[in-house]
């Protein structure tokens, strides 16, 4: 399978993955959030496979590139242009690379990571996206370093990312609408950690891991 | 002379800015973005962008209300021709007054520099004087 292909399968399972979530994340979002982010994150990557199937890109960057501006235009709260530059920065890396190597992947998602916190001017520990892509980008990296496959370097990031996003339950939010909340956001999970660990666990299960 | 875009996760408060915006500033060039691409509360990336080419002035000021209001400007900024970008300042200060004060001035004729001042300067200038 091209990496062209692979990215629309990629993005067909992450589209999925916000259908069938959808009310899952617009409840966690609405406990310390302003409750769209089920209803964004499903606009958006519904948006982003449309747009993959309609253009047709010819390189894997150029497909990440389409889903990144994709998910910019039509998501519509700051989960657009976080996520929309998450991609961006990983269609910059994996630039030229038709066939990326696990380490190339591990890259990406690490500049996806600097992407995010550069575009939220978010640390690890503000009860962020942040929180699940830390993890999942030192997870990629090692999984990557002892020899595991494409596949296994994101279902390592996944396993990382869903840790990443449960640690954000007792923190205090720095960052969006929660962080007015002061305590009271307090003992419930940030929804954009959420959505990058179902994120990454989709990509995982599109390349069969 | 200054162009200003107003950014708002709503439409009529993106709307009611400029309308006041307008009317104390007279000839000045106000485009306002509110709402996302459905027209509910959020922000459009591509409309900020058409919004902010569409300006036909030497300097954009852009306002922003909230959260995803700077970052999808941001966002755009990075998205912009070089030459649109380096027109454009994002001005940190409160939407309606300072909005409001860099308009004023804008319409005087002033520059970015001193237009952005003023909004700054909105933060902190008392509605009351220290009468309360």
């Amino acid at each position: 399978m091209g990496a062209v292909q692979a990215t629309l399968s990629m993005i067909r399972e992450m589209a999925a993955a916000m259908e069938e979530h959808r009310k899952h994340l617009t409840k966690l979002d609405s406990e310390i959030g302003d409750g769209d982010h089920g209803n964004n994150m499903h606009r958006g990557f519904q948006a982003a496979l449309e747009r993959l199937e309609n253009t047709n890109p010819q390189t894997l960057s150029d497909a990440l590139k389409a889903v990144a501006m994709a998910l910019i235009g039509k998501v519509g709260g700051s989960a657009g242009p976080l996520y929309g530059t998450a991609f961006l920065k990983a269609s910059t890396t994996l630039s030229g690379k038709e066939d990326p190597a696990p380490e190339d992947v591990a890259e990406a998602i690490e500049a996806a990571l600097s992407g995010v916190k550069q575009r939220g001017k978010a640390e690890e520990g503000d009860k962020t996206m942040v929180d699940a892509l830390t993890p999942a980008a030192k997870a990629a990296k090692e999984a990557a370093s002892s020899g595991k496959s494409a596949a296994g370097v994101l279902r390592a990031a996944a396993e990382a990312a869903n840790e990443g996003a449960e640690a954000t339950v007792p923190l205090t939010a720095r960052r969006g609408r929660a962080s007015y909340l002061g305590a009271r956001a307090e003992g419930h999970m940030d929804p954009g950690a959420h959505s990058a660990y179902l994120l990454l666990d989709a990509a995982a299960r599109s390349l069969g891991a | 002379m200054v162009g200003i875009v107003l950014i708002s996760h709503s439409p009529r408060i993106a709307e009611g800015t400029a309308e006041l915006v307008r009317h104390m500033a007279g000839e000045l060039e106000v485009v306002a973005v509110g709402g996302d691409t459905n027209g509910a509360l959020g922000t459009d990336p591509e409309r900020i962008q058409s919004a902010i080419e569409s300006l036909d002035t030497d300097e954009v000021l852009i306002f922003m209300d909230l959260g995803s209001a700077v970052l999808s400007a941001e966002t755009v900024l990075q998205m912009l021709e070089p030459e649109v970008t380096r027109k454009v300042r994002l001005v940190d200060a409160p939407f309606v007054e300072g909005a409001f004060a860099a308009g004023v001035l804008a319409s005087t004729g002033a520059g970015a520099e001193e237009c952005v001042a003023a909004a700054a300067e909105a933060r902190t200038e008392s509605k009351l004087h220290g009468q309360e």
